[in-house]
């Protein structure tokens, strides 16, 4: 292991000018930053996400610890208190997400605007995504859209042996099985993200409901869908928003729904975070939020094709 | 659980690695065949289902291509090992090695060695790859000095300018040369592209 960082004096700089333009786009819109725990008593139930787990320690004391995979559940404590709109920089832990564009810790951008809905936050994240970058134009599509104009699938009409078909005609893989989502989720990343790379800076929204996560789940043209958006520049994944589920009942109910999952697929359950249904409880406001990867977006500022060359020291060498 | 665990078949005790260990040069065993793996690229949709885009050559046939598994999916270690051998002799059918340290010694047949039949030089030191303990395939040294059994003969002076000649190794090879070289040279070959380097003896 080399003691020496894997990002050149450049791409340091580059941070810190990156850092510090978000500040400035922030502080010139009245929203507040704000810090919360990376180390907190619940972690995030999605089957998709391994959280790091700190069990030592006096502090512990037989009550692991869950490193943060994002700041969400306590900035929407502090919501729920009524702080107005707030944004953090903070690092955020993922295990076993690694590779060219991923590090299991890394920096998130995480903000919040009550009173938006997900398309008004759509239109800050390009504002954001322009200061940063520089002027540039930007599109949304529907995630139905989306597959109908990159790969001509029809994500929610589509059988899902058709779906499974389709990805195998293209593609080896071997034994994989799974739900609906797991195919969609093969042709996001094999067939539609290559096609995104064309596509400059694109939003897509509406996901199925099934991907709502915890966003709001309506009905459009007569399909459920999650009022989540992702943002792409150039094929890569930037950030992941919501038009924020506020329903106390509806949280709980796919917390649960998330463990069982889990059960199915042989992963443990996840304690549930009770201090954020406590909160949703008492109410917090309508709002949008949205998560947006520091080091990708530093990535895009500097031309850096490995996430490896924009950390000091990455994963291997910390 | 995410991590190696261990059990045995009939010939050693062999890892089990999850696709977050998988690395360049790993040796696993797929679809019944030893595999290397040349590259491992993580994909993830914003949210759900991670996969892994493994790049993979088939030790027994040869092939490259690209398989996709589940994150945290898992594949058996294949007992594969490289071993530096010193060339014996080829008997007709068979090609025979041996460990310099133990004088152990292995035979390979005509599709383990396959092309690098052309670069094997008694006493040479090659790259031996034992698949369960059995030569899989053998890997000649990068450089090679052999002796030239056929050539057009040499144009005096003419050391400087370009131009080449084929010529016809002990081994059977045939490697372009410059023009000045003839019959009975030593000439070094770099065995990775099948080109001449230097002439070695007059």
């Amino acid at each position: 292991m080399s003691w020496q960082p894997g990002a050149g004096l450049e791409q340091l700089r580059a941070r810190a000018g990156l850092l510090a333009t978000l500040r400035r786009f922030f502080d010139e819109r009245g929203v507040l930053e704000v810090e919360t725990p990376l180390l907190c008593s619940a972690g995030i139930t999605d089957p998709a996400i391994e959280p790091l787990i700190v069990a030592g320690g006096q502090s512990v004391a037989g009550q692991p610890r869950y490193l943060q995979t994002s700041p969400e559940y306590a900035m929407k404590r502090l919501l729920a208190a009524g702080s107005g709109p707030i944004y953090q920089i903070a690092r955020a832990f993922r295990d076993g997400e690694a590779g060219s564009r991923h590090n299991p810790e890394f920096s998130l951008l995480e903000w919040y605007r009550p009173g938006f809905d997900h398309h008004a936050l759509m239109a800050e994240v390009a504002d954001l995504v322009c200061a940063c970058l520089g002027p540039r134009d930007w599109k949304a599509l529907s995630y139905r859209q989306l597959f109908l104009d990159s790969i001509g699938i029809d994500p929610f009409l589509q059988p899902v042996e058709e779906l499974e078909s389709r990805a195998r005609a293209r593609h080896d893989l071997g034994n994989l099985s799974g739900d609906r989502d797991l195919w969609l989720d093969l042709l996001l990343t094999h067939e539609v993200e290559p096609w995104l790379a064309g596509q400059g800076l694109c939003f897509v929204y509406d996901y199925p409901a099934s991907q709502a996560a915890l966003s709001k789940i309506v009905s459009v043209d007569g399909f459920a869908v999650g009022q989540r958006f992702e943002l792409y520049i150039d094929g890569v994944e930037l950030a992941n928003g919501y038009h924020e589920l506020t329903d106390a009942g509806e949280q709980r109910a796919r917390f649960v729904a998330d463990n069982e999952r889990r059960l199915a697929l042989g992963q443990e359950p996840r304690p549930i975070d009770e201090l954020l249904l406590e909160a949703l409880e008492v109410g917090m406001p309508e709002c949008s939020g949205v998560a947006l990867g520091v080091d990708r977006l530093l990535m895009l500022a500097t031309g850096e094709r490995d996430i490896r060359r924009v950390l000091a020291f990455d994963w291997s060498r910390s | 659980m995410i991590g190696a665990h261990f059990f045995s078949n009939s010939h050693t005790v062999m890892a089990n690695y999850s696709t977050n260990e998988f690395r360049s040069g790993l040796k696993v065993m797929l679809d019944g065949d030893p595999c290397s793996i040349l590259e491992n690229e993580f994909v993830k949709p914003g949210k759900g289902q991670a996969f892994n885009r493994v790049r993979l050559r088939n030790l027994n046939t040869g092939r490259v291509w690209e398989r996709t598994f589940k994150s945290g999916e898992s594949l058996e270690g294949a007992d594969v090992m490289d071993r530096t051998m010193e060339y014996l002799y080829n008997d007709g059918e068979f090609y025979h090695f041996m460990e310099p340290d133990t004088y152990e010694q292995h035979q390979a047949d005509a599709k383990a060695v396959g092309e690098a039949h052309l670069w094997l030089k008694e006493q040479d030191e090659c790259v031996v790859t034992l698949y369960n303990g059995t030569p899989l395939s053998v890997t000649p040294p990068n450089f090679v000095e052999l002796e030239i059994v056929e050539t057009d003969p040499g144009l005096k002076g003419d050391t400087a300018q370009g131009g080449s000649k084929p010529a016809t190794l002990t081994t059977g090879a045939v490697v372009k040369v410059p023009l000045f070289i003839t019959t009975g040279e030593v000439v070094r070959v770099d065995t990775r592209t099948g080109e001449y380097q230097n002439r070695v003896s007059k």
